[in-house]
């Protein structure tokens, strides 16, 4: 075998190899292609922004366009290494400033007594939807989603005209002569419970009624033939078959609501700070975007938590199921 | 035992009605006092159209909403097509390499605050610029960054219609020798259908509403409706929002209900399969 042969043979068995991935690709690229797509998208716009300020989270800000040190310096004329800084001094910022930490356990407390007023409002409605005729139902279930599609700003505008010192709440609740002076609501901390029981009520009733058309109800007459009083039967044969509804009503209240931004800087006060507001502020007022960045990662932290006690509590639910 | 029923009934009723009173005062207000003559807001004056005819002649207003129509429809059209090929590829691939990655990707932009993926857009967008140049902060990256949010809620739609699906017809097209590329096109794709209208609305619908990821990722220029009415909002209230308020509720009920009944017809063929 001479050499020119060796080199074809190779060139072949290279070109082989190369063809079988060629037929491969061509054979599967409907499959590729369906796959590809989304996720090139996803990961350039979604994945890498989110690293993207995990990066400048690490950075310290400097009075430039844009406005943070680059954390990776290359060696440029005159210097002999690259250098990589990486600034901790945002995160330690969040940690020791009073108004990041009270900005964190504010949303914490807004987003908790929202999600509860939430749940106090929409079980009930839940469950009597949840009873109604399979025909009445759907149409009560679109009139719960109908305002949903309505924009959310507009609807939260709505409430700031109705609940001014003279608007139509104050003035109805007068004119009745049930109160006297009008009522401080805006721009108080109630407003924006208000604001964010009303934006998400639609997401805590469509899973409580998703439970609540599956259960038994024969349950509950096996509660009243053994002696069992309605509302014994309720705290003990109705509410833990709808936990998993109210599990995840309640995540889908309080997760958004956390970053809300809208609702409490339409109705909120001067002192109603939340996340979401305080990143909004470093970033477009104070162009302070290291910090803005770090106080979105520990967001994310923040959200993620949650999310995984609601996994958690969402599989122990499943098993649970299969066993019986 | 019959008086008891009775009661816990009314109790219901009560909820029900308390409930759907919370939920539509703010729109009956928003829709009364478009009509109010007074600038006033707090005080009745009398019937008028006045603010329609002073909000079709706002040039800002109308120039944002033309503005974000555009987004909104480009947005929801190519979220639909992100969205439907990462909703075909999670649930009529089986196992392939990266479908934990996907799945995580297409869940993820669901629970993030708006605030959260305004800013990790924008940031991009200054990355690309001071890397590339490219692209300038405007109408587009606004739409791009639209596209990615909506895409996720439109996989959820295709997804949760995907696997309620029986796959056997598409599987019988398979059987039968039609290319995956004709299977879709024939079998597939009019059977979805409805959700994948449910998800360009939801899309549209979503775009059309945020004002978060827009003010993040616009550019000079490129003012959107929400971007305006929240600039209005601020300064107090108008008679002119509570028109265009009045105008969109309209639109997006006329909207719902023409397609609710135009899917309607078309549910039982869907059933039947």
């Amino acid at each position: 075998m001479n050499f020119w042969q060796l080199a074809s043979d190779v060139v072949f068995r290279l070109f082989r190899r190369f063809e079988t991935i060629g037929a491969g690709l061509h054979r599967r690229r409907g499959r590729y292609l369906v796959v590809a797509f989304p996720m090139l998208w996803l990961s350039l716009f979604f994945l890498a922004p989110l690293l993207i300020v995990l990066k400048i989270s690490f950075a310290e800000p400097e009075l430039a366009q844009p406005p943070y040190t680059p954390l990776v310096q290359l060696a440029g004329e005159g210097e002999y290494k690259t250098t990589i800084t990486l600034s901790t001094e945002s995160y330690a910022l969040i940690k020791d400033d009073d108004l990041y930490r009270a900005a964190f356990f504010n949303s914490i407390k807004t987003a908790a007594i929202s999600t509860i007023f939430a749940l106090l409002i929409g079980f009930p409605m839940a469950y009597a939807i949840a009873r109604a005729r399979p025909d009445r139902r759907i149409i009560l279930l679109m009139l719960v989603v109908l305002p949903f599609w309505t924009s959310s700003l507009l609807r939260t505008y709505a409430w700031l005209g109705m609940l001014k010192d003279s608007g139509i709440i104050n003035n109805t609740l007068i004119s009745i002569g049930l109160i006297n002076e009008p009522l401080h609501i805006l721009n108080t901390d109630w407003a924006v419970y208000l604001g964010i029981v009303y934006g998400y009520l639609p997401f805590m009733v469509l899973p409580l009624v998703a439970t609540l058309v599956k259960m038994d109800l024969t349950l509950l007459e096996a509660a009243a033939d053994l002696g069992c009083r309605p509302l014994k039967a309720f705290f003990k044969v109705t509410l833990p078959l709808a936990m998993p509804g109210i599990v995840a009503g309640s995540m889908l209240v309080f997760i958004p609501s956390l970053g809300e931004f809208v609702i409490p800087d339409i109705l909120g006060g001067p002192d109603s700070l939340m996340i979401g507001r305080v990143i909004w502020n470093e970033f477009f007022t104070n162009t302070q975007w290291p910090l803005a960045s770090a106080i979105a990662i520990t967001m994310l932290l923040l959200i993620v938590l949650p999310l995984l006690i609601f996994e958690y509590v969402q599989n122990t639910y499943f098993s649970g199921k299969r066993r019986a | 035992m019959k008086n008891n029923w009775f009661f816990k009934n009314w109790f219901l009723l009560a909820c029900l009605g308390f409930g759907y009173a919370f939920l539509y005062l703010p729109i009956v207000w928003l829709i009364l006092y478009s009509f109010n003559s007074n600038k006033m807001m707090s005080v009745w004056g009398g019937f008028s159209t006045r603010w329609y005819g002073e909000l079709l002649t706002n040039e800002p207003l109308m120039s944002a909403a033309k503005n974000s129509l555009i987004v909104a429809s480009l947005s929801a059209t190519l979220a639909v097509i992100v969205g439907t090929l990462a909703g075909l590829a999670l649930t009529r691939l089986g196992r392939f390499r990266g479908r934990t990655l996907l799945a995580a990707l297409t869940s993820m932009p669901l629970v993030m605050p708006e605030v959260m993926l305004g800013l990790s857009a924008l940031l991009l967008f200054v990355t690309l610029q001071t890397l590339f140049d490219w692209p300038a902060r405007g109408l587009a990256t606004i739409t791009i960054a639209h596209v990615t949010l909506c895409s996720c809620y439109v996989t959820v739609v295709v997804q949760s219609r995907l696997s309620q699906m029986d796959d056997s017809l598409e599987e019988a097209a398979m059987d039968l020798g039609a290319k995956p590329w004709r299977v879709f096109m024939q079998i597939t794709l009019p059977l979805i259908t409805p959700s994948l209208i449910a998800g360009w609305l939801l899309a549209f619908t979503l775009s059309l509403d945020d004002l978060v990821v827009a003010s993040f990722t616009s550019g000079p220029g490129a003012t959107t409706l929400p971007m305006a009415i929240y600039s209005k909002v601020r300064l107090g209230l108008s008679p002119e929002i509570n028109a265009l308020a009045t105008m969109i509720v309209v639109l997006v009920t006329l909207a719902l209900a023409v397609t609710y009944f135009a899917l309607g017809r078309t549910k039982p063929a869907v059933e039947r399969s």
